[in-house]
């Protein structure tokens, strides 16, 4: 069975992003970048697929400028087999990526696409329900627990009430949460070799889709900033301060 | 223009998070219809139909929307709404399943979690955890937008009187199926709708001592959450997570106990009226965003809180 991975470019988890003084965007200048953690999180459930003899290929594939080699390697490290870039430095709307991993998805026809439930950069949580859409197939977001048995692959989701299981036909899609694993560290050796695991690169244009846009983005401005308060020196106090000066109590 | 929202329903009431959608429709203007998708639903549609400014209740009530599959929901909300300027859906993990494919059969983009309407064209979401907000501009022919239910206030359940209208359309997919689900039960409030919130971290040290936080919580009639340090430590199921991947709460009082305060937490929690933290660690970043901090040890502290109310 072949596994195709989506895997995307954003902001390092850990840093704190900046808004532009003219309010056009926020700053991304010589910012640290890093794979989306929960595209990391999708190359894992694949790597483990393929460890477990589930999966017979892992391929992943990233869509974005050149630099996002970078994460491609990453998930080439961790054990991906081979990568493929659809490079474009234009600004890409969900559904412009949907059309185009739907083109990926038509060369290389795999049996399973895993990919982040949403990136940490747009927070859109759309890509993966609307690649669904547009090959027919059926989906697993919000992942926690993916066994694939046969034709079918029954997914654990997590929803707001707790957890359901829903039963999928393969191909299908699943878009991973938080709890689904936890990606291991790429060792030095891997990352050598994943120097020399093959990287193709295309372009939309290869794949037939056309850049169309239809958001645009009238500002971006910081959230109202919450001030710190006060410390109270015991329970007692905190407890009048919130009858008496809050009223919350 | 007129506005589809998608209910959320378990069948057999309406949950709130439809009240704050429809509170978001109003706003864009224009007449407000409600999609009633279920099995065995009809007293939701009556329940819908009743609410302040809602103009018409479409039941759609067939065994192939028991579950709300987004296979099915997807191609259902994408046939009916084609006659829409705009469809809304709560942003909850059901209205987050099933939109975004229902935007791409209809080839429209989709905006998620709007927090603000600007006008019919225009809105504003939160990108970046929060961090940054976005004002967009959509020149799509329908705008289809998920709504972030603790930025608008619920819709009067009652003072409407709506005409409940059946729909015969079925589209029932053969690629996906039900097949179990593990529901949280609790006699607590809702965590999304509950007016104080006490959620326990990683400080807590495991899921035996968050029997303290219930304690407490039960004598404010209070929600009780968690941080994802705490979920993923496995102290406490995943439908506690308050953050930006978890729950988004905005109560009148919120509590974190235990809670360092990273900004995948904040997302979910920072526009509470009251934020009360505490925590041993004085350099906590919760404290940067807490109205009352208290700097001590929670098993001191919280047995001392439950003791003074």
């Amino acid at each position: 069975m072949k596994v195709l991975v989506a895997v995307k470019r954003v902001i390092d988890y850990n840093v704190k992003v900046r808004v532009k003084s003219d309010n056009s965007d926020v700053d991304l200048t010589n910012v640290k970048m890093a794979m989306n953690p929960f595209c990391e999180i999708a190359v894992e459930e694949a790597v483990r697929l393929k460890e477990k003899g589930v999966a017979s290929e892992v391929v992943v594939v990233s869509i974005g400028p050149k630099a996002s080699q970078e994460q491609i390697r990453t998930a080439l490290a961790l054990g991906a087999d081979r990568g493929i870039l659809v490079e474009t430095d234009e600004k890409l709307e969900s559904l412009t990526v949907a059309k185009l991993l739907k083109g990926v998805v038509e060369k290389e026809e795999p049996q399973l696409v895993l990919m982040g439930k949403q990136t940490i950069d747009s927070d859109n949580n759309q890509t993966g329900q609307m690649l669904g859409a547009l090959t027919g197939m059926a989906q697993g977001t919000f992942a926690s627990e993916v066994v694939v048995d046969g034709d079918n692959v029954n997914v654990t989701r997590e929803i707001d009430g707790g957890l359901r299981t829903v039963g999928l036909k393969l191909p299908a899609i699943v878009t991973t949460d938080l709890r689904l694993n936890e990606p291991r560290y790429a060792s030095l050796p891997n990352i050598m070799k994943a120097k020399r695991k093959p990287l193709d690169v295309t372009s939309p244009a290869d794949l037939g889709v056309e850049m169309t846009s239809t958001l645009s983005l009238v500002k971006v401005t910081p959230p109202a900033e919450r001030s710190a308060g006060i410390k109270v020196a015991d329970v007692a106090e905190l407890v009048d301060k919130l009858k008496n000066d809050a009223k919350v109590l | 223009m007129s506005i589809l929202v998608i209910a959320e329903h378990d069948n057999a009431t309406l949950k709130g998070a439809t009240l704050n959608t429809i509170t978001a429709a109003t706003q864009i203007g224009g007449d407000v219809e409600v999609l009633v998708a279920g099995s065995g639903c009809a007293a939701v549609a009556d329940e819908a139909a009743k609410v302040a400014g809602v103009s018409k209740v479409l039941l759609a009530d067939n065994a192939a929307y028991e579950h709300q599959l987004a296979e099915n929901m997807g191609e259902l909300v994408a046939e009916l709404g084609k006659g829409y300027s705009h469809i809304l859906a709560a942003a909850t993990t059901t209205g987050k399943d099933f939109l975004p494919r229902a935007a791409a059969l209809l080839d429209v983009n989709m905006l998620s979690e709007i927090i603000k309407v600007e006008d019919a064209e225009t809105f504003s979401r939160p990108i970046y955890a929060g961090n940054a907000i976005a004002t967009v501009k959509s020149s799509d022919s329908i705008k289809v937008l998920t709504v972030r239910g603790t930025a608008f206030d619920a819709a009067a359940a009652e003072g409407g009187s709506a005409a409940v209208e059946a729909v015969d359309v079925v589209k029932e997919s053969s690629v996906s199926s039900f097949v179990s689900e593990e529901l949280a039960k609790s006699d607590r409030p809702d965590l999304t709708a509950a007016k104080i919130v006490i959620s326990g971290g990683r400080g807590m040290q495991n899921g035996d001592n968050f029997e303290m936080l219930y304690k407490v919580a039960d004598k404010l009639g209070a929600a009780v959450g968690a941080s994802r340090a705490a979920v993923d430590a496995g102290f406490v199921p995943n439908d506690m997570q308050v953050g930006q991947t978890g729950k988004i709460v905005a109560p009148e009082l919120y509590m974190a106990i235990g809670i360092s305060g990273a900004i995948q937490h904040l997302a979910g929690m920072k526009d509470s009226k009251v934020i009360v933290a505490i925590n041993k660690d004085e350099e906590a970043p919760i404290f940067q965003v807490a109205d009352y901090g208290l700097v001590a040890d929670l098993f001191d502290a919280v047995p001392e809180l439950e003791n003074a109310l």
